[in-house]
């Protein structure tokens, strides 16, 4: 089922001088389509200013296409009497941690979607517990946020949108303030969700590492989808990736580069698990020959 | 100017409940002209030492010398001192306020009471290093990319002619290209200027294409100070503590693992593909 | 560090005080600070110290930290004290050159300072107790019937609470931003006043940035989380009143009817002599 149905997406950022008139505009999403299946993990990568967090925003409706039409879980992003419906189906998680928790207490935080939602007390309290533990921070239920790591905060955020029970996750850049071990507690907490949860999710990154496990990556370069595919399919095409000037791990890298002089090696290689096996594979077939 | 630091503590909170050791016994000397870089986790103590060595914070207990002056005595020069190691702080484009990016570049050299003439000099100079010609100069920093307000905000320190330059995660925040774009720049620069630089960061890719020495700092201690490839040789240690030794070492460790004759001891892509090839040509 | 600085102070721990109504304990200590001025004797002050004594002991809170607020009033106090103590008119007691203490003004300053520092422990005893999210919410509620003029109670009360979450971040802020102009020879100390003032520019401008920046990221995450001001909005902590706070306002009656008995009718005063 399609949850997510987007055609000839166009947003543009429109600045006007002071008599009114149009000074200059800038399409930031540029007739993008897009199509994503319920309970897929999506990953959009691109550089600052390509377009992908503009893309985000018309997900959860906080920016509405000048042009073509999305559809989140069949309900049309331009009609304003779906518009809080649209909310609760597509919740969202922003870059920084701080600006986004609203509680002085992680639980009063989590609560804050439901309490919109006009949802009665005690199921109030059962989802703030259960978000709370499908991210690991039940436990600092009664801290203060300002006490917590960016990446503790980041999952308080993401349980915030959980509590709410969307049926899509938009992640806009939510571990681009966060040091290592926050980033990967991040995106287990978000691949774990996922998966025991059957959430849509759709990740916008530009961290190349984050997106190995997706189910579809998409590319996106000034307002453009430029590729799409598995990370496999994505990442064997490394002089593009380059071209688009995003960063492609390491390993995969050394084994394009391995490649360029003459290694035998497959394409698309992403763990170093496959490279040391492919490397593996190699050696031992020139010890037969 | 040569940097030395002798038994240096820091205690904050001391007597509070929240009472926190946050340097033990730090003992580094930094030399002139030389590529450091500075990795630990977050509350690893790594801003907390680096805003010692330009006296911003107090040690609880040891010394600073700068050019053998102990930077603690009565009397001397904190100003000269701020002057001489340049502290680029985190996300440092929020502390641009003027209403252009030239005046903004200009605001530490005017506090250091220089001529008019030379404040500017020092400005356009320090612009062109990072890579900003006199087009940025009449823009507001509000209409620039967040890479190149960065650059703006580097360049406000440049501006002061620093001995040592030391940048806390220039890179945080910035995507692929912003990211190498400043780190070949600040490259550069250290080369050219034949400064120190101290590179703070978290990623240990980013660092081993750039540092000659590291220091791996862990819970306010140094846990190693040495060149990339004897740091990552401890890959394992590092893991402890949160920390990875670049991809590249994950592979010619497993390698050797299986049985490879292969040298270890690479810290770039470039040393790895040399490594593996003629690991496989034996 | 200043993110270890709770705003508004809260103690957390587990007593009956803790669990009280919000509403109950602002009201509790609007009457106890109403009480100290209108009923001055010393019995009622027996009655008062004995009430604060009890709740004291109730709240769980170390007594250091209920103090903790009455070094911020210490010369307010010293200046109240020595006004009343030398410039009261009455019967001599004691001269000091050109000055005379009377009976009367030991008894007024003595009032006072009891009246200043009661003032204060009863109000911290509140705000300990209290966490700053659930006296909004109290004042919220129970300035509900405001709505019926038009005051936005529910806006003014989410401001409030936001205030409380942000005013350690800025407050971390403004010290990383000062540290980094310092960085490049800044001085926020020396000079005159108004150069003070110009030397602070460099601070506040980017200060004023950050406010903008995330209030701005603070109403689209709302947004996305459904926030649509108070209509139709359920609380997860709604507020009722259970039966120890009803106990609680029956017991903030008798100590009302106590404190105007005593001062009516039980004159150790005029036992003592004074």
């Amino acid at each position: 089922m399609k949850i997510i149905d987007g055609k000839n997406l166009k947003f543009e950022y429109v600045k006007w001088n002071e008599e009114g008139q149009v000074e200059s505009s800038m399409k930031a999403v540029d007739g993008v389509n897009l199509d994503i299946e319920a309970g897929d993990f999506i990953a959009v990568l691109g550089h600052n200013g390509s377009g992908k967090s503009t893309l985000a925003k018309h997900i959860n409706a906080i920016l509405l296409p000048t042009e073509g039409s999305l559809y989140v879980d069949g309900k049309d992003t331009r009609d304003e009497s779906k518009l809080w419906e649209i909310r609760q189906t597509a919740g969202m998680v922003f870059q920084n941690p701080d600006n986004q928790i609203i509680g002085t207490i992680v639980d009063e935080d989590v609560g804050f979607g439901p309490e919109n939602m006009g949802i009665p007390k005690e199921e109030i309290w059962r989802r703030v517990e259960k978000s709370l533990k499908a991210v690991g921070m039940w436990e600092y239920r009664s801290h203060s946020p300002n006490k917590l790591s960016g990446g503790q905060k980041q999952r308080v955020a993401i349980a915030g949108v959980v509590a709410m029970q969307p049926k899509c996750i938009v992640l806009d850049e939510p571990t681009a303030m966060l040091d290592p071990n926050g980033r990967k507690e991040v995106i287990q907490t978000v691949r774990e969700l996922n998966r025991a949860e059957k959430v849509t999710v759709i990740l916008i990154t530009h961290y190349m590492e984050e997106v190995i496990h997706a189910d579809k990556v998409i590319v996106m370069d000034k307002g453009k989808v430029v590729m799409q595919g598995t990370p496999r399919e994505i990442f064997s095409r490394v002089e593009a990736l380059k071209h688009y000037r995003l960063d492609v791990p390491q390993v995969t890298l050394l084994a394009h580069e391995l490649k360029q002089s003459g290694v035998d090696l497959p394409e698309g290689i992403l763990t170093i698990e496959e490279l040391t096996q492919a490397l593996e594979k190699c050696r031992s077939g020139k010890k037969l020959r | 100017m040569v940097l030395k630091t002798e038994h240096l503590n820091y205690i904050y909170g001391a007597g509070t409940a929240f009472e926190k050791q946050a340097l033990k016994d730090i003992n580094l000397d930094i030399p002139e002209n030389q590529f450091i870089g500075i990795i630990g986790h977050t509350g690893s103590g790594k801003s907390t030492l680096i805003q010692h060595l330009n006296g911003l914070i107090r040690a609880t207990s040891g010394a600073i010398y700068a050019d053998g002056k102990n930077i603690y005595e009565d009397g001397y020069d904190k100003k000269t001192l701020r002057s001489k190691v340049g502290l680029v702080f985190q996300y440092p484009e929020h502390q641009l306020f003027e209403t252009d990016v030239f005046s903004d570049v200009c605001f530490g050299p005017k506090n250091l009471g220089l001529c008019t003439e030379e404040i500017e000099e020092r400005a356009r100079e320090a612009l062109s290093q990072v890579g900003l010609d006199h087009s940025y100069y009449r823009k507001s920093p509000f209409e620039l990319s967040g890479g190149q307000k960065r650059r703006v905000a580097i360049a406000g320190i440049l501006a002061m002619h620093p001995d040592v330059l030391i940048l806390d995660e220039p890179t945080a925040g910035l995507d692929p290209r912003g990211r190498d774009e400043i780190l070949d720049q600040i490259e550069k620069l250290q080369k050219e200027q034949k400064i120190t630089v101290l590179l703070v960061s978290h990623s240990m890719e980013d660092v081993a294409n750039y540092v000659k020495r590291i220091i791996v700092m862990n819970k306010g201690q140094v846990l190693y100070d040495d060149v990339p490839s004897r740091v990552f040789e401890h890959y394992q240690e590092l893991e402890t503590v949160g920390l990875a030794a670049p991809q590249v070492t994950y592979v010619t460790q497993t390698l050797k693992s299986q049985g490879w004759d292969i040298d270890t001891s690479v810290t770039t892509i470039e040393e790895a593909k040399q490594a593996i090839l003629k690991a496989l040509n034996k | 560090m200043l993110r270890d600085i709770t705003l508004g102070q809260y103690y957390p721990a587990s007593s009956v005080l803790h669990r009280l109504d919000p509403r109950v304990k602002l009201v509790a200590t609007l009457a106890f600070i109403v009480s100290l001025f209108a009923f001055g004797s010393v019995s009622s002050y027996f009655v008062a110290t004995i009430a604060l004594a009890v709740v004291i002991k109730l709240s769980r809170v170390p007594f250091r930290f209920i103090t903790k607020g009455l070094k911020a009033i210490f010369i307010l106090m010293l200046i109240t004290v020595i006004f009343n103590l030398f410039l009261t008119p009455g019967t001599p007691v004691l001269e000091v050159w050109k000055f005379t203490i009377t009976m009367e003004g030991i008894r007024t300053a003595a009032f006072m300072a009891i009246r200043l520092i009661y003032l204060i422990m009863g109000s911290s005893i509140m705000t300990l107790t209290t966490t700053p999210n659930d006296l909004t919410d109290g004042m919220e509620k129970g300035l509900g019937f405001l709505k019926v003029f038009h005051v936005p109670v529910h806006e003014i009360a989410m401001m409030m609470s936001i205030a409380l979450r942000f005013i350690p971040i800025l407050m971390d802020e403004t010290d990383k931003i000062m540290k980094a102009q310092m960085a490049r020879g800044a001085d926020f100390e020396s000079g005159n006043l108004i150069q003070k003032a110009k030397n602070m520019v460099p601070l506040l401008v980017p200060l004023f940035i950050s406010a903008f920046r995330r209030a701005n990221d603070l109403a689209m995450a709302m947004e996305a989380r459904g926030y649509h001001g108070g209509e139709g909005r359920t609380k997860m902590h709604p507020l009722e009143y259970k039966k120890t706070d009803k106990t609680a306002y029956v017991i903030l009656l008798m100590y009302l009817l106590l404190m105007f008995l005593t001062s009516r009718y039980v004159k150790i005063e005029t036992w003592l002599g004074f």
